[in-house]
């Protein structure tokens, strides 16, 4: 696996694709190109640089060469991660990761708790007849703002009659940011705990909550023989088929956000818009930068846990400003990081962000 | 050698100097051309790089050449269909499509254009799309042979069986012939040139760069339409009625490229890049004009020159590739990094215009199945370095850009060649 994802350094032709399309480049100090030039002559690389990378992969899509600019991104921060040289607060998400399984060190014990929340109980993985685990990122475990997500996705997939099932404490964070903020050795840890829990549990399908999760466990995992979805798509075929009623009518205008893991790296534009088209009374707006161009939301690659010193003006501004001048009052998204990037300069212009999951809850 | 019959495939630049040259040597010639009219690519042109002469009045004299000169038969609208070894030579079946227009009465007046129902509605292939046509017409006003011809998917009365058939109450010599069928032709050939030429890279998979979803982003041949006295504005850069005054050209579109599976340069984008900015300074005097770019790759004869010129009319070259087009309220913002200077740039412009890569014509691939020849990896025509116009079947030799990416003058170099090699195979 891992030599698959080798970059092919040595081969830049130094177009300036990557930084002209690199939703960092030109506010930050951040120069993709730059730092693959370096990287191909090993020269010296400022100690900070490396992390502004979002991990959005525009560069790696985009390159003519197939050099992986991202992929580089990973190498460099790998070297810096071998000789322990890397902020401090990058370095705590490791080391939480390394002992409790996720990156902000919270018991992994309250790993499930979110289902607490249910009016219902959601049966062990090992208590399925389909072997369908619905899986959350760390994100939806921990974060108050996030855990209504998974409990959300589970009413609608327990009202559609979905049969499916959770791991628990069991399950571990998928490793997806890990691999992206360097630490290849950990990640493959997180991988190898993942999959010896599906395995022994016999998982026939993921439904993956995160696009981040997904996006790794799809393309990183190795042929692990198990369908990768994500909840938007699996929604979105229960609506279509009738078994998740969208009757309520909500008065929106909603304008969908892509997320970079679910969209331009993964294909998947279509199933979160058919769910918002399928509702009543909604106008779905699109923004001017969507599908395979959409304007990353700064939040993935380990941007989570980096400080950025420098102010500049966030991508989340531009998102929340291109939405309202779009005529939106909703921004909907279907990913953690998104929502929680875009949410705070949403509130300062008095628009909603939501999850797919939270409008889907309001109109059945 | 009267004897002798060789049959040339293309009507491009390419198989019009092969066959040429193969009539100044004595030879019978049967040029085939699946179009209407000969001329290929280069005819689509306004100019040429590096002199900027007009195109057509380079080719033109060349294209009436092929029509006069007795040695050479000219079946328009025809392509082989089976090609078989006998002997020597070869036993070729040509398929000749319908032209419902009597070419021995045609006097090319033109009344019927005028008079069809469909005038104005049928987009314009020559003009890259960006014109309508009615269903009878004549591509262009220089084409070789100089005849009108009725598309049948267009015609409403060959499509549906109903139309008032205006066309043929105009036409005072009785030219129109909805009988006509198709027609299969068999002959014998001694050798064979192939010149199926080449298509251009279709962008709109590129998403980032707007092709085919924002207004005023266009392909470089697009743009030489736009640039053409017969193109769709008769010569006037205008767009929706609008001049342009801002112009950004993008270089390497779908060339040197993994992502589309190209890796070459398709080397005439370079040039061509730089005749369109220089007939943009020409015509437009206060534009500004942006040119992005990889490597410029000025390797010809009077082509670095040409590239300084370019300079020196103030057109700005930007070392680095656009990451991003996007829509404004004004027009079209470009996003790059001017790298040698590490400048992230947004450029305001009208235009984008895209250097499309060149690709092997989309028939070469039937062509080579019907004559067992060989490809190499992008599917042009497989040659080796020392013989470039032999392929794998002898007697049967390849010129132009369906061997890979050539400029006019390395064509016309190349066709030269293949009727040497032709010759000197007519000859033992």
């Amino acid at each position: 696996m891992q030599e698959q994802a080798a970059s092919r350094v040595l081969v830049c032709i130094q177009c300036g694709k990557c930084t002209g399309g690199c939703p960092e480049s030109g506010r930050t100090p951040f120069n993709i190109r730059m730092l693959v030039r370096k990287r191909q002559f090993k020269y010296a690389i400022e100690e900070a640089l490396p992390w502004y990378c979002t991990a959005c992969n525009a560069c790696t899509l985009r390159c003519p060469r197939d050099v992986k600019p991202s992929e580089i991104i990973i190498e460099i921060r790998s070297s810096m991660v071998e000789e322990g040289n890397i902020p401090v607060t990058i370095q705590k998400a490791l080391e939480s990761t390394f002992v409790q399984k996720n990156p902000w060190g919270k018991p992994r014990s309250k790993r499930g708790d979110w289902a607490e929340k249910l009016g219902f109980k959601v049966p062990h993985i090992s208590e399925t007849e389909h072997k369908r685990l619905l899986f959350s990122c760390c994100i939806h475990a921990y974060d108050p703002r996030c855990m209504v997500i998974p409990v959300n996705v589970a009413t609608l997939l327990n009202k559609a009659g979905y049969e499916f099932g959770i791991l628990g404490e069991e399950e571990c964070c998928c490793g997806n940011e890990i691999r992206r903020i360097g630490e290849v050795g950990l990640f493959e840890e997180l991988m190898e705990e993942n999959i010896a829990n599906f395995k022994e549990y016999g998982v026939q399908e993921i439904i993956a909550l995160s696009p981040h999760c997904m996006n790794t466990m799809k393309n990183e995992y190795g042929d692990m023989g198990i369908k990768v979805v994500h909840y938007t798509e699996v929604l979105s075929d229960l609506i279509k088929e009738g078994a998740l009623k969208t009757e309520k009518p909500l008065e929106s205008g909603i304008i969908y956000h892509d997320p970079c893991f679910l969209g331009k790296q993964n294909k998947v534009f279509e199933p979160p818009r058919e769910i918002l088209k399928s509702l009543k009374n909604v106008n779905v707006h699109e923004f001017v930068r969507s599908r395979d161009i959409s304007l990353c939301c700064e939040g993935g690659g380990g941007r989570m846990f980096f400080d950025v010193e420098v102010p500049y003006q966030r991508n989340g501004e531009i998102r929340v400003t291109d939405a309202q001048k779009a005529g939106a009052d909703t921004i909907a998204t279907a990913c953690p990081f998104c929502l929680m990037n875009l949410e705070d300069p949403a509130k300062e212009k008095g628009i909603f962000v939501k999850d797919i999951s939270e409008i889907l809850m309001e109109v059945i | 050698m009267s004897e002798i019959h060789v049959l040339v495939i293309g009507g491009g630049i390419a198989g019009i100097t092969a066959a040429l040259e193969l009539a100044s040597c004595g030879v019978e010639v049967t040029m085939l051309e699946e179009g209407p009219s000969i001329g290929g690519r280069m005819i689509q042109l306004d100019k040429t790089f590096p002199t900027l002469d007009c195109s057509s009045c380079t080719l033109t004299p060349k294209m009436v050449e092929v029509a006069l000169n007795p040695k050479i038969e000219l079946l328009t609208l025809a392509m082989p269909i089976e090609v078989l070894r006998e002997s020597r030579g070869f036993k070729v079946k040509i398929r000749k499509r319908p032209r419902y227009v009597d070419m021995s009465r045609c006097t090319a007046c033109g009344l019927c254009s005028d008079a069809c129902v469909m005038k104005g509605r049928i987009r314009h292939e020559f003009d890259c799309n960006l014109s309508k046509r009615p269903a009878i017409y004549i591509p262009f006003p220089q084409a070789v042979p100089q005849k009108y011809l009725i598309d049948g998917m267009g015609c409403l009365f060959i499509s549906r069986g109903k139309c008032k058939k205006a066309c043929v109450d105009v036409c005072g010599p009785n030219a129109i012939d909805f009988s006509q069928k198709e027609e299969i032709l068999e002959r014998y050939y001694d050798s064979i040139i192939v010149a199926p030429g080449f298509d251009l890279y279709d962008p709109t998979e590129k998403k980032e760069l707007g092709y085919g979803t924002l207004e005023g982003v266009l392909t470089g041949l697009e743009f030489e339409r736009l640039c053409s006295v017969t193109g769709p504005t008769g010569g006037e850069i205008k767009l929706n009625g609008k001049v342009p005054r801002r112009f950004y050209f993008i270089q390497c579109v779908g060339s040197r490229d993994r992502q589309t599976g190209a890796r070459f340069c398709s080397r005439v984008c370079c040039m061509y890049t730089a005749k369109h900015a220089n007939i943009i300074k020409d015509r437009i005097k206060d534009a500004q004009i942006y040119i992005s770019y990889i490597d410029v790759r000025a390797y010809g004869k009077g082509y670095e020159e040409f590239y300084k010129n370019t300079q020196d009319a103030g057109t700005f070259y930007i070392r680095g590739i656009p990451g991003e087009v996007v829509q404004t309220k004004e027009g079209l913002l470009v996003r790059v990094e001017d790298m040698l200077s590490g400048e992230i740039r947004e450029i305001d412009t009208d235009v984008v215009i895209l250097a499309t890569g060149v690709r092997p014509h989309k028939g070469t691939e039937e062509l080579c199945n019907i004559m067992s020849l060989k490809k190499d990896e992008y599917g042009f025509i497989k040659v080796n370095a020392t013989e470039p116009s032999r392929t794998n079947i002898e007697g049967i030799f390849v010129c132009g850009m369906a061997s890979g990416p050539k400029d006019i003058a390395d064509t016309v170099a190349s066709a030269g060649e293949a009727v040497a090699r032709c010759m000197e195979y007519l000859k033992e």
